[in-house]
């Protein structure tokens, strides 16, 4: 065995002791020694001169972080509700039971340990889980038992990859059984483009150019909460600051969204290719793509890329022989925690730092990463500016509707035919997307995902657009045998471990939320917990310091405002004296138990 | 007067420095908006919510947002009273909150906010959340029991002491209060005389062998609601 301290200080070294590559570090670090312990936060507290308590902190904060070892082989089953109702369940119990394990517990022999993890983006092809790095879709019960069998076998996860997905998921880098599902391709982010065109376009133009032409195209963030990209660009390219970042925000964690794994998969040079127009345009000559720790499988073919567009001079010095202009990008792997979309919590994790929001004013565009005036974007928004340049702020204006000009994705799973990504014009019906998707039997559809909206047939006449249903690209569909409530409380009890716990409403509050849905599905809830419902969401939506509190109620509201029949009809008036969450009965039961007879004014 | 920034709070006429906080221009103005986690002498955190205002009919936390000229703030309305009061209950809820018996009593934030909002009893159910004590240092005491994660602690060991001797660890409901060390607080450098140990606004770090020095009924928020100070300075300039 190595010495550890020994270790730890290379693995530092590499990152010039910068405690602001802390989360790099701690990834290598545990994946040389399968932890974070208690000596090695000492030793990279040491190495970069800080306190230990922020090392831990940070080592805290992420679900794939871990300060106790765990099994050499961590199976993480997805716990989102279209996992669920594909048969997540009876698989769960087949890994429990030919493991000999829980859930949450790792094998005697420290083999393999057994996780729920939230969303991993293969909602098109649940139930899906990650073992360590290696994606499994399609799961069965006879699937989990055979891949115990194999870990037990070779321990190997990628040994677990028979048949290859389709395009680059067969590619050497790659070797995912993932498929694209790509089920309708578009003219903006769907469609092909020489590496370099676009860019080539930005160039012969000044920065100032570039930023009216994305200006003029009205193109808006694809992220979900739609600001303007050009005047986001703007504000940071006049913003003062001799270093300035753009930053690429490929952390989608929203439930049932999947569409930047396709990109990321298969149109990845288009992405890069927007970010380096967004680098000449706002003056920045560093990039980063922070990518979610679910899709670290694509990270190899990801490094493969830019290294392909260093070689051909779309990265690095003087790129298309433009002198003077220098950009390049580094990739920072997330560590499984839904808020670092968020982009000022994204921030925060870039820097080493637990993934906490920061408070705003100052805007990112200000001060964002290391307090530099940066600009954070979606993947299909940097996407979409490469397409801009190419073909022209008002051929991309003229697609489209009014408010929303483009194209957009769309991650569509749950209850239909074809489940996958598509790329339709904004401003279609919901309805017209249904019927494309080969959705029967509808009885509600989640656009937007959890933080989104739940609406019912009386709202398939809307527009998928910012300016009606406004969505980040997932829509999950659920037909007439699904229990809603149950998938509220999915989604809360989703938002309930999500939340970074910073501030009073969205740590407490959807806790609270979380246990109000519980009684009533477990048949305690009285007529009163409607308005209960409503106020308390509407102080987590109110109050809450980011997005993750401000939109996490919606799922609750929602289910209140288009299915209150669905509530209402598991809600009684209490029976008898007692609160409907009051059980005498179980109340009783350890003093009836211990004076051996049965209470007389509460008999049952 | 140049150089300051005039802008309304509930109708009310202020003055602001460039720079000032919503909040600290309140202050000033002798006008109380109603805060856990802030603190004069640190750095605002904006944590716990309860300071949040409308700023031009957005919400805002008073403690972090800064004043510009021609804000619209509300504050005291029946709206935001209700917000800050469930906020309250919710901090209530969250810990292990025994006033009958904290030491703290009288002089403890929270409870001087839940009476000066007249709370009597929470309307949530108490979480009953498993917490630690760590009792290892020789004069102070951290309950967890009691923490409201507003972060003075934190911040008034890094800003005001020159040491790190606090951080939080973990997230969302299972975010705690934790100590720069591999175990204990004893294994830290605080010293009983930090500032750290002073700012806690309710019974989680306490010092060791001063109970009750000053007895229940002249404590300091038992002759008047929190934030008296504040209006009465107020009120005499404005006088």
């Amino acid at each position: 065995m190595t010495d550890i301290g020994h270790a730890v200080r290379q693995i530092c070294a590499v990152y010039h002791n910068d405690a602001s590559r802390l989360m790099d570090i701690i990834e290598a670090v545990q994946s040389r020694y399968g932890c974070v312990s208690s000596e090695a936060m000492n030793l990279i507290a040491q190495a970069l001169g800080i306190p230990r308590v922020e090392v831990h902190s940070t080592v805290s904060f992420y679900s794939f972080l871990s300060n106790r070892p765990k099994g050499r082989v961590i199976i993480r089953l997805c716990s989102d509700p279209i996992d669920e109702m594909f048969g997540m369940l009876p698989v769960a119990n087949t890994f429990e039971e030919t493991l000999g394990v829980h859930v949450g517990e790792t094998t005697a022999d420290g083999a393999i340990t057994l996780e729920w993890t939230p969303c991993i983006g293969m909602s098109d092809q649940a139930p899906a889980a990650l073992i360590n790095d290696v994606v499994v879709t399609y799961l069965s019960t006879d699937k989990a038992r055979e891949i115990v069998a194999e870990l037990r076998r070779s321990g190997d996860p990628r040994k677990l990859v028979h048949r290859l997905g389709d395009g680059h998921n067969a590619h050497p880098l790659v070797r995912a059984m993932v498929h694209n599902n790509i089920r309708r391709k578009g003219p903006v982010v769907l469609a092909d483009l020489p590496p370099g065109a676009a860019l080539r376009k930005a160039l012969a133009m000044s920065p100032i150019e570039v930023i009216r032409d994305i200006k003029t195209s009205r193109l808006r963030g694809r992220g979900g909460a739609g600001f303007p990209t050009g005047m986001k660009w703007e504000f940071t390219r006049q913003a003062e600051g001799a270093r300035k970042f753009v930053i690429c925000n490929a952390d989608e964690g929203e439930p049932g969204t999947f569409k930047d794994r396709v990109i990321l998969t298969e149109y990845a040079d288009l992405m890069f290719e927007g970010m380096t127009i967004a680098g000449y345009a706002i003056g920045a000559k560093e990039g980063i793509l922070y990518l979610r720790g679910e899709y670290a499988y694509l990270r190899p073919l990801l490094e493969h890329i830019l290294q392909v567009r260093r070689d051909a001079g779309l990265l690095g010095r003087d790129i298309c022989g433009k002198r003077g202009f220098e950009f390049d990008i580094r990739i920072q792997l997330g560590a499984g925690a839904y808020v670092c979309g968020e982009e000022t919590s994204l921030l925060s994790s870039c820097e080493g730092r637990r993934g906490d929001p920061k408070n705003r004013p100052p805007f990112p565009a200000q001060k964002g990463y290391l307090g530099c005036p940066t600009s954070v974007n979606n993947v299909e928004t940097f996407c979409c500016v490469a397409r801009i340049l190419d073909r022209g702020p008002g051929w991309f204006a003229e697609i489209g509707s009014k408010g929303s000009p483009g194209t957009k994705l769309f991650s569509v799973s749950g209850d239909c035919a074809a489940p996958g990504v598509y790329e339709y014009p904004f401003g279609i019906t919901l309805a017209e997307l249904l019927r494309d998707v080969g959705a029967e039997d509808v009885q509600a559809v989640q656009v937007g995902g959890p933080s989104g909206q739940l609406v019912g047939p009386d709202s398939f006449g809307r527009r998928l657009e910012y300016d009606d249903l406004a969505t980040g690209g997932s829509i999950m569909i659920f037909n007439s045998s699904r229990d809603l409530v149950h998938i509220v409380r999915k989604f809360l009890e989703f938002f309930a471990d999500e939340s970074c716990g910073y501030c009073t409403p969205c740590r407490v509050g959807n806790v609270l939320l979380l246990r109000k849905i519980e009684e009533i599905l477990h048949d305690r809830g009285s007529p009163d917990d409607l308005h209960y419902l409503e106020e308390l969401s509407a102080t987590v939506k109110f109050a809450s310091r980011c997005g993750l509190g401000q939109t996490s109620p919606n799922t609750v509201l929602s289910l209140l405002r288009n299915f209150p029949e669905v509530l209402k009809r598991r809600l009684k008036p209490p029976a008898g004296e007692f609160l409907a969450t009051f059980d005498i009965r179980a109340a009783l039961a350890d003093t009836e138990r211990l004076v051996g007879r049965s209470s007389v004014m509460y008999a049952p | 007067m140049s150089e300051t920034i005039g802008f309304t709070i509930d109708g009310r006429p202020v003055r602001a420095r460039p720079g000032q906080t919503i909040l600290e221009a309140a202050d000033a103005a002798g006008i109380y908006i109603p805060r856990l986690c802030a603190h004069r002498e640190l750095h605002p955190f904006g944590a716990c919510r309860v300071c949040t205002v409308k700023v031009n009919g957005r919400p805002q936390a008073a403690c972090t947002m800064p004043a510009a000229e021609g804000m619209v703030v509300e504050s005291n309305t029946p709206e935001l009273t209700e917000h800050r009061r469930r906020l309250i209950e919710m901090l209530f809820v969250e810990g292990n909150h025994y006033c009958m018996f904290c030491e703290k009593s009288g002089n403890c934030e929270l409870q001087a906010l839940a009476y000066r909002f007249g709370i009597t009893a929470p309307r949530y159910p108490y979480l009953f959340p498993n917490r630690d004590v760590d009792a290892s240092h020789p004069d102070v005491l951290l309950d967890r029991n009691r923490c409201v994660l507003c972060a003075r602690c934190v911040r008034a060991s890094q800003q005001l002491d020159g040491k790190n001797v606090f951080q939080f660890v973990g997230r969302g409901a299972n975010k705690t209060l934790w100590v720069n060390a591999e175990r204990e607080l004893a294994d830290t450098n605080l010293d009983v005389r930090d500032r750290a140990v002073d700012v806690c606004p309710v019974g989680c770090i306490l010092r060791k062998r001063q109970g009750y020095t000053i007895p229940i009924g002249r404590r300091r928020y038992d002759h008047e609601p929190i934030g008296s100070d504040i209006e009465r300075a107020g009120a005499a300039r404005g006088a």
